[in-house]
């Protein structure tokens, strides 16, 4: 018998993934550089508001795969503070991104569209992200300077180093930033990456968007370690922690690493301790590796609520406010669908399109 | 005009390439200091560390970076210091470098070089003497290329750097230093995707790549004494193949040989065999012979082993002759 065919109950109880604080000096340095949040309060709605287009396209996505209109969808829900909060400090179109496919909100706040987005989900032939060759939220925009990447994890890691070379020997004051899983952080890429990046003191930024699951492997089967921070001192650079459903610590926190990569200082790597409430994918079950008890117990840290209600305690938003923001998100999203679902797939006589360019 | 050897050929293109176009960087393993081959001596103190670069021991990571400096506008030039050592980085080649065009629809592209020795006969042993050129022949997206003179070598160079996509360009160790030859000025273009006639012949083609011409040309010569007038074909490119060339080629002779260091299973002397029975059929007036390296997993060290394994001008000679005589 395997363990998958095991009750929950049999299983042993995955540990229970407690948000913790940016720590040590980087954290401190955080604090002096920027000990108030740049942020007007518009742009903290602003903020709200992509991580809740970024919750409602997944759930969207899920319904649509379910209804057999998407054959295939993963997603990151749970992970929106995090994606929202690190792409909210770059400067879009001048930063480099190479994000991974649970990275909605960070391609959104990148300036990826909604109707783009769902092109990508149906994989028509004007999603700009590969015309329907990949799989979905297999990101690639160049005007926004989203890097395409692959299925194949922590590959943009050293993809990325490069990229940040490449900006630093044009002496462009640009940023890179690299998305990847924890269990990804496992990949000799990972740390080939990190290395090369470190030796040559490169604006890199990667980001570990640390759920505890590598699909369905608990952290504890991927790593003898708690933090994947921890991997940063074999690179001599800071390695950051941060609770990844408050968005504001995760904003400030990657405010400070683009700083740093900005001003020479070298690359940091954060990682956002956080939860997807979802399965790895739609072909996924989650009850098969986890109990219903710890997703409602992350369910509670939800990082949208906690955000909502932060800004309706500062004063920021109204109840009001933000039913109706929940509403125009639900109608952005459904014109973005209606509009996509329309545009022509692919044509087969393009197979063999793109495969090589022409000689300059 | 003075004969130049393959290495200095190399080295001079580099120079050329890299005073001409300010995106062309150098990276790989030792290549400050001239590199194990000491092809790109004297790089570093003309260009500067910004564009010749040590990198750290990490294939993968050195390779994944130098598909990240081309996305991002630069046009590297990596030096893999054996072939053998390339797997590492297999994933980042195959992966990401090949797909980066098709997966975009077109809008990210990877210009980049991965220059690499290969090839034995100097006690390089199983690990310092392998040939890939079939496995990455394998993955559209990528091009290989296989120069067997130093006017090619230095012309191909050029034009894998100007390619806006990856290229893999092999160099064969043994003949850094082996083979000299004139290098003419100014240098005509070699295009990817062209072989080349070596010699004429109507008896036989022997179909070559890289150092096995020089064996091919040394086997047509012994057979020119025997009255067997051999043509050789320098397929120079390995992808994409120069199908016209070949098919050419058994039109003329009706008889083909093709020859590679390679292993014989899976080699290139497959799909281009492959080729003329599908294109050339009705001009062959014989079995095709392959003359190849052993289905071995690598070259032995000692000189025995190496003899042994790599085909020579004697045993192109020999299915030659069986061929003409059939």
């Amino acid at each position: 018998m395997t363990t998958a065919g095991k009750p929950n109950a049999a299983r042993k109880q995955p540990p229970v993934r407690k948000p913790r604080s940016p720590r040590g000096k980087q954290a401190q340095r955080a604090a002096e550089i920027h000990p108030q949040f740049d942020l007007s309060n518009q742009a903290l709605v602003d903020l709200w508001y992509k991580m809740v287009l970024a919750r409602r396209i997944a759930e969207r996505w899920f319904i649509l795969n379910r209804q057999g209109r998407a054959p295939f969808v993963i997603t990151g829900q749970g992970h929106e503070a995090t994606q929202v909060g690190t792409a909210a400090a770059l400067t879009p179109g001048k930063d480099w991104a190479v994000p991974y496919y649970r990275d909605i909100g960070v391609v959104l706040v990148l300036g990826m569209t909604p109707y783009e987005l769902m092109l990508n989900v149906f994989a028509k032939a004007d999603d700009p992200n590969s015309g329907g060759r990949q799989m979905p939220t297999h990101w690639s925009h160049r005007d926004l300077r989203i890097v395409s990447g692959s299925s194949v994890v922590a590959t943009q890691v050293p993809i990325a180093a490069g990229v940040a070379w490449a900006a630093k020997l044009r002496g462009e004051d640009s940023v890179t930033v690299a998305y990847l899983g924890e269990g990804s952080t496992n990949q000799g890429d990972f740390h080939e990456g990190l290395n090369f990046a470190s030796v040559q003191r490169l604006p890199l930024i990667v980001v570990v968007e640390n759920n505890g699951y590598a699909i369905t492997e608990q952290q504890e089967k991927e790593m003898a370690i708690q933090d994947v921070a921890d991997r940063a001192a074999a690179y001599g650079i800071p390695g950051v922690v941060v609770d990844g459903n408050d968005l504001l610590e995760v904003y400030r926190t990657m405010q400070w690493a683009v700083h740093q990569a900005r001003t020479g200082h070298g690359p940091t790597l954060l990682e956002a301790k956080t939860y997807r409430t979802v399965p790895h994918s739609s072909d996924d079950d989650d009850r098969r590796y986890r109990t219903r008890e710890e997703l409602e117990l992350w369910l509670k840290r939800d990082p949208i609520d906690r955000f909502r209600k932060l800004l309706i305690d500062d004063g920021v938003l109204t109840d009001e406010h933000a039913e109706q923001l929940l509403n125009d998100a639900t109608e952005e999203i459904r014109a973005a669908q209606a509009q996509a679902e329309d545009r022509a797939d692919p044509d087969p006589a393009t197979l063999l399109d793109h495969l090589f360019g022409s000689p300059a | 005009m003075t004969a130049v050897s393959i290495a200095d050929a190399i080295r001079s293109a580099h120079q050329e390439i890299m005073r001409a176009d300010e995106r062309v960087i150098l990276l790989g393993e030792d290549v400050e200091t001239g590199g194990v081959f000491r092809i790109t001596e004297g790089l570093l103190d003309e260009f500067g560390p910004q564009r010749v670069f040590d990198t750290p021991l990490a294939e993968s990571g050195f390779v994944g970076a130098a598909i990240g400096a081309a996305l991002a506008g630069m046009r590297p030039i990596v030096e893999i210091q054996f072939v053998d050592f390339i797997l590492p980085a297999i994933n980042q080649l195959i992966s990401e470098a090949a797909k980066m065009r098709y997966r975009s629809i077109g809008e990210w592209s990877v210009p980049m070089v991965v220059r690499s020795p290969y090839g034995g006969g100097v006690h390089g042993g199983l690990y310092h003497s392998q040939c890939f050129e079939a496995l990455f022949a394998h993955v559209p997206g990528l091009k290989v290329v296989m120069p067997a003179t130093p006017a090619d070598a230095k012309a191909l160079l050029h034009t894998a750097v100007a390619d806006p996509d990856p290229v893999i360009f092999l160099e064969h160790k043994r003949s850094y230093r082996l083979i000299k030859d004139e290098v003419p000025e100014p240098l005509p273009e070699v295009p990817i995707g062209k072989a080349i006639v070596r010699r004429d012949g109507d008896d036989v083609a022997i179909i070559a790549t890289g150092l096995m011409v020089h064996e091919s040309l040394a086997a047509a010569e012994q057979l020119a004494g025997e009255g067997v007038d051999c043509l050789v074909l320098d397929l120079r490119s390995i992808a994409p193949l120069d199908r016209d060339a070949i098919i050419d080629a058994v039109q003329r002779t009706g008889k083909v040989v093709i020859t590679h260091e390679d292993h014989l299973t899976g080699g290139i002397a497959g799909e281009v065999a492959a080729i003329i029975a599908a294109d050339a059929f009705e001009h062959l007036d014989g079995p095709i012979k392959r003359v190849a390296g052993p289905d071995v997993p690598a070259m032995g060290y000692h000189p025995n082993f190496e003899k042994a394994f790599i085909p020579d001008a004697e045993r192109i000679a020999a299915a030659a002759r069986d061929l003409a005589a059939y």
